[in-house]
């Protein structure tokens, strides 16, 4: 495929993620902080969110697992979840996040573990979706490309 | 200065590590942000450096006064604690666990040595009685998570100002200083006037509008944030 190509697919792609809102406007604000000084640094913010999600993720299914349910302890876990997707625009793991903190705060056991295996299905596809976002990338820069970015309010 | 090897727990984003050896004179504004999360420390300090400042980012607000020198439980016999840079700005996140923003923002504030330099609070959180309470403890700014180029570039504007309006009063205050003293040696009793003020505060910030989201225009010298603005508008 052309260099062209690629590339128009890249913005498409970038496009239909905000459409069906997985990313919102902070993602934009990440790529702004993209240059040719730091190449990566949308990728590196990417995969320390994902290493950070995977042990959150962990300690809350321990956390709903036990006899006695520290919802305290389950409510920061999610917060600071709900903080590091907001930061790098997830916004679809935000407001599960969001839904499950509700749940936190009525206690409600069986809303917590239902919210926790949505916020695992939301960063599962978000992670595909950046995934696919990072590989046309590198397609692109393979070919001597430079990435376009989408402006705000396409 | 002496300087030490630097700690694995903090990193000052600058290639020489620790072994900075400019003053306090330059240009750059030397940032001390405070954020538990790791995500969100990479942003800021990425944030800060495109902002053109120095950065030093550490994970919580005991380590944030250990580098000051503030931190009880080690004594300092130098000022300046670790020997780090003299530091400009504070920006620290708010809910931390241990020592939240707003316990670390009391902390510079109580100290003679530390509460001069202003300290922005961020918080994912918008919630007025928060805000209310750490503008009144003396933060200068409240920024919402998540932090934004264009809030990040006012906050510097509007801190070079100040040290730039600091460094301008300290220098007429000493050249006031001298023309005293000189009336004095001339027998003259008239104290009362001084020189004109050679401040110009006219610090001109031209933030490049390519990136700039569609927020306010930054006016560093009015101070335009939505805090303030908040400030002036909530009923006493």
């Amino acid at each position: 495929m052309e260099l062209v190509q690629i590339q128009r697919r890249l913005v498409d792609y970038t496009k239909s993620l905000f459409m069906e809102g997985f990313l919102d406007a902070q993602f934009l604000q990440l790529q702004q902080l993209q240059d040719d000084s730091n190449p990566y640094f949308v990728f590196e913010v990417v995969s320390l969110f994902f290493e950070d999600s995977e042990k959150l993720l962990n300690e809350l299914t321990i956390a709903l697992d036990q006899p006695n349910v520290d919802f305290k302890k389950i409510d920061s876990h999610v917060h600071q979840l709900k903080g590091s997707s907001s930061s790098i625009g997830a916004q679809r793991v935000k407001n599960a996040c969001i839904a499950f903190r509700n749940y936190c705060d009525v206690q409600n056991i069986e809303g917590c573990l239902t919210c926790l295996q949505q916020v695992k299905q939301e960063c599962y596809l978000v992670k595909n979706k950046f995934e696919t976002l990072f590989r046309l990338e590198q397609q692109i820069m393979a070919s001597g490309g430079s990435v376009p970015t989408i402006e705000l309010g396409f | 200065m002496a300087r030490n090897g630097g700690v694995a727990w903090m990193r000052t984003t600058e290639k020489i590590d620790g072994y900075d050896l400019s003053t306090s004179d330059t240009e750059e504004v030397h940032v001390l942000a405070v954020d538990d999360s790791l995500v969100d420390r990479k942003v800021i300090e990425r944030l800060l450096r495109i902002s053109s400042c120095k950065v030093t980012a550490v994970d919580s607000g005991r380590r944030a006064l250990q580098y000051l020198g503030l931190d009880e439980e080690i004594q300092k016999k130098e000022t300046n604690g670790f020997d780090g840079l003299k530091v400009d700005l504070i920006i620290t996140d708010y809910c931390m666990p241990g020592m939240t923003g707003y316990e670390l923002l009391k902390k510079v504030k109580e100290s003679s040595a530390f509460r001069e330099i202003p300290v922005v609070i961020m918080s994912s959180e918008n919630v007025i009685a928060r805000i209310d309470r750490c503008l009144e403890e003396g933060a200068e700014d409240f920024i919402v998570k998540p932090v934004k180029l264009s809030d990040v570039k006012r906050i510097i504007d509007y801190t070079t100002t100040e040290l730039r309006e600091g460094e301008q009063r300290e220098g007429a205050r000493a050249r006031r200083r001298g023309i005293n003293k000189r009336k004095q040696r001339e027998g003259d009793d008239d104290l009362s006037s001084s020189p004109p003020s050679t401040l110009s505060s006219s610090a001109s910030s031209s933030p490049s509008s390519s990136i700039q989201s569609a927020a306010a225009p930054l006016s560093p010298s009015t101070l335009d944030s939505p805090t303030r603005r908040l400030k002036m508008t909530s009923s006493e």
